[in-house]
């Protein structure tokens, strides 16, 4: 299977931090009240690693940020729309900072956005934990394919792709190396 | 995965890991505000109950609704059944009105299992106790509550290995001390078998467990991590069992004074529903160490994992 590099580690990590400030930039235009207002929710498995690593770069340029007040997970296997055709996932866990996401600005965090279902169950997901005032995207790589009308508001890089061409972004903390490859 | 839950014995480790993880993710969600997911939504379940029953049924359907599941209840009294209709007319009954999946209670051992190879029904069957045969929910919601209390919350991933559990009492007729037997053999713990020789199967020998005769001797000796008390199913013996009940409550039941013999760290469990005063007092029934209120809120978590596990991706081999 032929692959190719398309985001080095250093790449990654620009991405990274630029979406941290892009995200920062954006709510400082929304409210004015800091970051106290905004939660950043990663999508398991490399949506977590991203989030986390956004949240840091966010709580270093941004004194007085609470870490655990900020960052939390979304686990939205039991809101796929597609448990019947495959086979049973495991769940994992759950966690919204305990301030509640009422009234706050939350950023979703995932790796790559391909055909928009996923974002389409994390929506209905937080639907159960409360109203939000905005939620907002940020995806490392946008591939492309919509099935669904959703969008990004912060993204790493735009990566036009085959249909089946499979995109494989690996992080330090889960995989051997930071990259982005494209497998076709 | 799987389609059918028949016995604890089905499950191999991973299998009961991955089950019990899945309840974690869903006892979560029962702490909820919003306590329901959509994810069996458009599915049928129908609890079949030939039995009586109040946790196990409750649980069940509560489990059902907070996965989005119809449920529909169907006890014995009072449906055609009481008119004389047979097993496989009603299973064809609640196939031709499209149930995914059932959840069979019958004082018959083995129902559970002629319902999943009769071919009458297509959906997937849960075994919810059938006669003194087996009862693997309360099996993966009692090894849920033993995990649970021993690692708190880093429970996911986690098997049962060495610890040491004691059950005690009605062995004989308890389908609740079969499962868990088979689950806690699975899952790596020591399983200990305390009763009178009357109320022990004739045959225990092909049984993973060792056997035990006195309670205040196994408690002193084997220092158990958890002691399981099994309730006397008066209803199932018909002959006489013990010489009466103030002498079984004597030897055989959890007390106060045996209360202070457990190890700080041990706990009491008992599936309910409880004779109060004869193999439990209240004192230990309602003291710290008891975790019956526990085991109850557990089941609806496995509960939900097992229904999860068994209606999502049944689809998945049409499709690929």
């Amino acid at each position: 299977m032929p692959a190719r590099t398309v985001l080095s580690s250093d790449d990654i990590d620009r991405a990274v931090t630029r979406i941290a400030h892009e995200i920062l930039e954006a709510n400082t235009a929304l409210q004015k009240s800091g970051t106290s207002n905004l939660i950043i929710l990663g999508i398991p498995t490399r949506g977590v690693l991203l989030a986390e690593r956004i949240a840091k770069v966010i709580a270093r340029n941004e004194p007085g940020t609470d870490l655990s007040q900020l960052l939390g997970r979304l686990d939205i296997t039991m809101y796929r729309d597609d448990l019947a055709i495959n086979p049973t996932r495991q769940v994992t866990e759950t966690l919204i900072p305990n301030q509640g996401i009422d009234d706050k600005v939350v950023v979703l965090v995932d790796d790559v956005l391909f055909s928009g279902r996923t974002i389409r169950a994390a929506l209905d997901a937080l639907n159960d934990f409360g109203r939000p005032r905005a939620v907002k995207l940020a995806v490392l790589v946008d591939r492309g394919h919509r099935e669904l009308p959703i969008r990004a508001d912060f993204v790493g890089k735009n990566l036009p792709t085959a249909r089946e061409e499979r995109i494989r972004v690996q992080l330090t903390e889960s995989d051997l190396e930071n990259s982005v490859v494209i497998e076709s | 995965m799987i389609k059918y839950l028949l016995s604890a014995g089905d499950l191999t480790r991973d299998q009961t890991i991955e089950i019990l993880d899945i309840a974690e993710g869903m006892a979560d969600v029962n702490e909820r505000e919003i306590k329901k997911l959509p994810t069996l939504r458009g599915k049928t379940v129908v609890n079949l109950f030939f039995e009586d029953s109040t946790r196990t049924r409750i649980s069940f359907e509560l489990a059902a609704k907070r996965l989005s599941a119809d449920v529909i209840n169907f006890s014995a009294k009072g449906s055609s059944v009481s008119k004389g209709e047979s097993l496989k007319d009603t299973a064809q009954t609640l196939e031709a009105m499209g149930a995914d999946a059932v959840v069979i209670r019958h004082p018959a051992s083995g129902t559970a299992n002629v319902l999943a190879h009769s071919n009458w029904i297509n959906g997937a069957i849960v075994n919810a106790g059938d006669g003194t045969h087996e009862h693997p929910t309360q099996a993966l919601l009692d090894a849920f509550t033993m995990r649970k209390r021993i690692h708190g919350s880093n429970s996911k991933g986690k098997a049962l290995d060495g610890l040491k559990v004691a059950i005690v009492g009605d062995v004989l007729h308890s389908r609740v001390a079969r499962s868990n037997l088979l689950l806690l053999n699975t899952l790596g713990a020591e399983v200990h078998f305390v009763a009178p020789p009357t109320l022990l199967p004739a045959n225990p020998s092909n049984w993973k467990a060792t056997l035990h005769f006195s309670l205040d001797e196994t408690l002193q000796v084997e220092k158990p991590d958890v002691v399981m008390m099994l309730r006397v199913q008066a209803e199932r013996m018909n002959a006489s069992f013990f010489p009466s009940e103030r002498e079984y409550a004597r030897i055989w039941g959890f007390n106060a004074d045996r209360l202070k013999t457990l190890k700080p760290s041990a706990f009491l469990m008992h599936p309910g529903p409880m004779n109060r005063g004869l193999e439990i007092d209240a004192i230990s029934a309602d003291s710290p160490q008891s975790t019956v209120l526990e085991q109850v809120a557990n089941g609806v978590s496995v509960r939900m994992a097992v229904l999860y596990s068994l209606l999502s991706g049944e689809r998945a081999a049409d499709v690929k």
